[in-house]
């Protein structure tokens, strides 16, 4: 076995324990902990495939804002320390078979699945460079460019964040509301 | 990474888009039911980022669609977190069971 292999071979066993903690633990803390650790071992696969960018922005985005802002949603909706709301061992046993039934079909079509030929041999993929080029509708050789999509995500960012901020103010109780009113 | 292939990395992203279903169907808390969208999305994008690396003609595009899945989990997240919010402020739990004031 070449040094890649094991290195992939360590971080996926990481990644899927991680992926398993979130799925099996009772309390949403401990749950966010192990989702903290899948989210870096996907962002260290990203770094394995060369996708460097891709992988810093994973960091950034998922492991220094996503998973900030699911903590606080924790820590504002939980009532006692480690207070989880229990499952029923009717729905363990839906979910692991539907979750081991869809793991299974999912990956006999993918290995069934055609494989690309010929394979690309490069380790590195193109960086933040090109990448911001397809975005600003700058066409590479083949002619594509991102431009548009770019465009859509942004406004969709916006208008979902106006939004966001718009559903979570303050809003006075409804016991406040009838008091001023009388 | 050329002597890994791509199908060790599809199996990897299948396990975790099976644990985020898994997710779905387990947690009662809905900040549960977020973890589980969050690993689903994951999923999804180590297979593009695995077909960028693999596929020669998808080199840009793979990063393209999962920089765009990155940035619409990033705003999902934002908003279903500010629903959940507003719910616990009505209803004082956040299980995802209490949430049947629409039930006919």
């Amino acid at each position: 076995m070449s040094f890649p292999v094991i290195l992939f071979l360590i971080v996926a066993a990481t990644t899927t324990f991680s992926a398993l903690g979130v799925v099996l633990s009772r309390s949403v803390v401990r749950s966010a902990v192990w989702l903290l650790g899948a989210l870096i071992g996907i962002a260290v696969c990203y770094f394995l495939l060369g996708a460097e960018f891709l992988g810093a922005a994973q960091l950034i985005v998922y492991v220094g804002g996503t998973l900030v802002l699911m903590v606080f949603g924790v820590m504002i909706t939980n009532q006692g320390p480690f207070a989880g709301i229990h499952t029923k061992p009717v729905e363990w046993i839906l979910g692991g078979s539907v979750a081991s039934l869809l793991f299974a079909f999912l990956v006999t079509f993918s290995l069934r699945a055609a494989q690309p030929s010929p394979v690309s041999n490069v380790d590195t993929l193109p960086s933040a460079g090109p990448i911001g080029a397809a975005f600003l509708g700058v066409p590479d050789e083949r002619g594509t460019a991102f431009l548009l999509p770019f465009e859509i995500v942004s406004i969709h960012l916006l208008v979902v964040l106006v939004a966001a901020a718009y559903l979570a103010r303050a809003k006075r109780r409804p016991a406040a509301k009838v008091e001023s009113h009388g | 990474m050329a002597d890994v292939g791509l199908a060790p990395f599809q199996i990897l992203a299948a396990f975790l888009f099976a644990c985020g279903v898994a997710c779905f169907i387990t947690k009662r808390n809905a900040i549960g039911l977020l973890m589980g969208v969050e690993l689903v999305l994951n999923a999804a994008n180590l297979n593009l980022v695995a077909a960028a690396r693999f596929v020669p003609g998808l080199r840009i595009e793979g990063q393209v669609f999962a920089i765009i899945v990155i940035v619409l989990a990033a705003a999902e997240a934002a908003v279903a977190l500010a629903i959940f919010l507003n719910f616990y402020n009505n209803h004082a739990t956040v299980d995802v069971d209490a949430a049947n004031d629409l039930k006919g």
